[in-house]
Parts: C-alpha cells; sequence; structure tokens
C-alpha cells in the first residue's frame, strides 16, 4: 500500500509559492508584451502591401500548428547555434511572447473585422470625428467582443508557461520539479503543485472578470 | 562523441511520427467516448450529473497538461500499477481531451434549438432515441469544424509526453540533437514535420466552418 508523504510538500511551501510568484510575473510580462504584438501583427493584417501580410500569415500559421515545446526548444536550444544565446527565463519569455501573440493575432483582427461598416457609417453621420469613431465606435465594442477569448488565452498561457520548466527557467513547474527530485514525493509534489496552478487559473479569471465590469460595463445592453 | 546529423537521423526523426499518431489516435478515441459522456452528463436534466461534468471540465481545462502528465505518470505508483511512460501519456491525454471534447459537444448539443427535443418529445420518443435521432445529428453537424481543430492541439500536446519519457517526435529530436548538437537544424526539422500533421487539419476544420457559416447565414 502506498504511503502518502505531504510533509516535504508542506516543509518547502515558501520554495513551491515563490515558484508560483515567478510563473505569475512570466505570465503577466508575456500577456502585455504578447498583446502588443497581437495588435502589430492585427494591423499588419489589414495592411495594403502583399508581402507583409504574407509574413505575418506565415508567422500565425506556423506557431499555431508546432507544439510550444518544440518552439521553445528551438529557441533556447536552435538559435544560439546562429549566434542569439539568451538565459533560460529570457527564452521563456521570448518563447512565450511569440506563441501568444500568434493567437492573439487571429483574436484581434476578427475583433476588428466584428465591428460591421454600417456602425461607422452612422458614427460617421452623427458628425463623429475619425478620433471619436474609432475609440467608442470600433475599439470599445470590437474589444468587448474579442475580452472572452482573449482572456481564455491569457489564461490558457499561464498553464503553457508550465512547459518552460523544460529548459530549468525558474517557474512553478521548475520549483516542484526541484522538490520532486530531492524528496521522491512525486505524486505528492505534482498533486500540490496542479492545486496551486488550477488557484492561479481561479485568480487570474476572477481579475478579468472584474475588469470586464469595469470597463464594459453598458447598463443598456445587460 | 559528436556525429554528424545525416539521413539515418532523420529517418529516427520520420520514423517516431507513426508513435505521435498512435499516442493521438488513442487519445482522441478515448477523448471522443469520455466526451460523449461529459456532454450528455453536461446537458443532462439531472443536477448532480451536471455538477459533477462542470468540476471534470473545470479541472482539465483549468490545470496544465504538463502536471496532468505527471500526476498521472507518478500516480501510477500509488495504485500500485508499474510506471509506463506510454500508459500515463495515452491516459492523461484521454482524460485532456475528454475535458475540451466535451466541452465542445455540449455547446454543439445546446446549440440545437429547444423545440427539436420539445417536438421529439411530443412525439413521445425516449431520451435515447430523442438524442440518436433528433439532436445528435444536428449537433454533429456544429461540432465537425471545432472538434477538427482540437485535434491539432491534441497532437501538439502529445509532445509532452516526452518529458515523461515517452519516445515520439518530440523525444526522437532530443536524442539525435543530444548525439549531434545541431539544434538549429534538428528542432527546426521537428517543428516542420509537426507542421505538415497539423496544418491540413487546421485548412480543413477552418473551410468547415467558414462552409458552415455561410450556410447559416444564408
Amino acid at each position: 500500500m502506498y504511503q502518502f508523504n505531504f510533509r516535504p510538500v508542506f516543509d518547502n511551501m515558501d520554495m513551491l509559492l515563490q515558484g508560483a510568484w515567478l510563473t505569475v510575473q512570466l505570465s503577466l510580462t508575456a500577456m502585455v508584451l504578447g498583446l502588443i504584438v497581437s495588435i502589430v501583427g492585427a494591423v499588419a493584417k489589414t495592411s495594403r502591401f502583399v508581402p507583409l501580410r504574407w509574413i505575418v500569415d506565415v508567422y500565425v500559421e506556423v506557431i499555431r500548428n508546432t507544439p510550444f515545446l518544440i518552439q521553445i526548444f528551438f529557441i533556447f536550444f536552435g538559435l544560439p547555434a546562429i549566434g542569439f544565446s539568451m538565459s533560460p527565463n529570457t527564452a521563456a519569455l521570448v518563447a512565450l511572447v511569440i506563441n501568444v501573440g500568434a493567437y492573439g493575432t487571429e483574436i484581434i483582427r476578427a475583433g476588428i473585422e466584428s465591428v460591421p461598416r454600417g456602425q461607422i457609417e452612422a458614427g460617421r453621420a452623427l458628425a463623429l470625428n475619425p478620433l471619436q469613431i474609432l475609440r467608442y465606435v470600433i475599439l470599445k465594442p470590437a474589444l468587448r467582443n474579442i475580452y472572452p477569448s482573449l482572456t481564455s488565452q491569457f489564461i490558457y498561457l499561464m498553464l503553457t508557461s508550465s512547459v518552460v520548466s523544460v529548459i530549468s527557467a525558474t517557474d512553478l513547474a521548475a520549483a516542484g520539479a526541484d522538490l520532486s527530485a530531492t524528496t521522491f514525493a512525486s505524486f505528492e509534489v505534482y498533486l500540490v503543485l496542479t492545486i496551486m496552478y488550477f488557484l492561479l487559473a481561479l485568480a487570474f479569471s476572477g481579475l478579468f472578470g472584474a475588469l470586464r465590469r469595469v470597463f464594459f460595463h453598458y447598463p443598456a445592453s445587460r | 562523441m559528436i556525429r554528424e546529423f545525416s539521413s539515418s537521423d532523420v529517418l529516427f526523426i520520420v520514423g517516431a511520427i507513426r508513435w505521435t499518431l498512435i499516442l493521438s489516435a488513442i487519445a482522441f478515441v478515448g477523448g471522443a467516448i469520455g466526451g460523449m459522456l461529459i456532454a450528455l452528463a453536461r446537458t443532462a436534466q439531472n443536477t448532480l450529473l451536471q455538477r459533477v461534468a462542470q468540476a471534470f471540465i473545470a479541472v482539465f481545462q483549468g490545470t496544465p497538461l504538463l502536471m496532468q502528465l505527471f500526476l498521472v505518470y507518478f500516480g501510477l505508483t500509488v495504485a500500485g500499477l508499474p510506471i509506463d511512460p506510454l500508459m500515463a501519456a495515452a491516459v492523461a491525454l484521454t482524460l485532456h481531451a475528454s475535458a475540451y471534447l466535451g466541452e465542445i459537444w455540449r455547446g454543439a448539443i445546446q446549440s440545437v434549438p429547444t423545440g427539436q427535443s420539445e417536438a421529439a418529445s411530443a412525439l413521445s420518443l425516449s431520451y435515447t432515441h430523442r438524442m440518436r435521432y433528433v439532436v445528435l445529428p444536428q449537433a454533429l453537424r456544429v461540432a465537425t469544424a471545432p472538434t477538427v481543430g482540437f485535434l491539432v492541439q491534441l497532437i501538439k500536446g502529445t509532445s509532452l509526453a516526452s518529458i515523461i519519457g515517452f519516445t515520439e517526435l518530440t523525444r526522437a529530436g532530443q536524442i539525435v540533437n543530444n548525439a549531434t548538437f545541431q539544434p538549429f537544424l534538428v528542432f527546426g526539422t521537428v517543428a516542420a514535420l509537426y507542421f505538415v500533421l497539423c496544418w491540413p487539419l487546421s485548412l480543413i476544420a477552418r473551410h468547415m466552418e467558414s462552409r458552415m457559416r455561410r450556410a447559416i447565414t444564408r
């Protein structure tokens, strides 16, 4: 009969909490930078310059059709071979930004396309200036349309970030791997780790829900 | 000894695709069975069944696939079974796929207008007949495109099995890289192979989706 032993896990809780904090930092940074990449990508896709659109298409398709694990191996092990070395944590961040940027590009492009042309024409008919049209007629409804898919993509990013532990970036999963290797209480360690990731995902979705209520609160459309 | 990245290495990597495909197939078939049960439980009248299915989905969509793999892998010891990477990967990916497919198919089942189900009840069809002849055939049309889309995610997910030591495409790449130290070439090749597997599926999914949208707006 297997004897559960949670002692080493709780004795080293500070180590896991520190790892969790690094996961939060890594995810938030990757989210912000990934959002910038996504906006640039989505705007580039509407460009009249065709080669630019092709470049973005290739980027999006390649990233979305290859595993994140291979992307991170390529960036951490492959790029140094042609002269771009980086620390594990930097490589982890770069890989996450490139990954979420590809998914975000598609989401934001869909958001821009989701605003009907008639709305823009109506805004013009009401004598709104272009800046007002962009802000009230295009951006706000577009953002509200894509907010759910964007935020679930970000939570997915946080969960995916556990994979960066394979290149010894110092996140929650890496802290768990260390603890598992030194204490041999592998099942217990990963059980606690899984619960911690679950709580992080809950916290993120709570935060995003609160932000949604603050920014997209339209009394008329509820 | 470091050796050249030769054609035999390429063959070794390409050969490992079959394990990626086998693992994907096991997870997809298992996930289809599990996902169907989850979707039916989620849309059932019984609130307890609904809750259980909801919790299952929340847990598997709210935790990293990597942790699910580790838990099953080390959980085999707890269950008194010998640790086996293929078995652990197959079980973890099946559970993972069940949650995602369950959620996709729940959406598809709920997209069938309730009037259809009510009409079937009025014709005194049993639950099984109502589902089998009225609801599920219509849900199937809605579900196909996102199901194919999920298949891409599942194939990519099998790469994580390499971390628990199962020799599929990614692990084969690592093995060759350790011997040749040509990471740029090796991982580039592996990425290209995944792309060749996944891209056609993505295109099919997108094509079906746009055809569906046209059929609905017509």
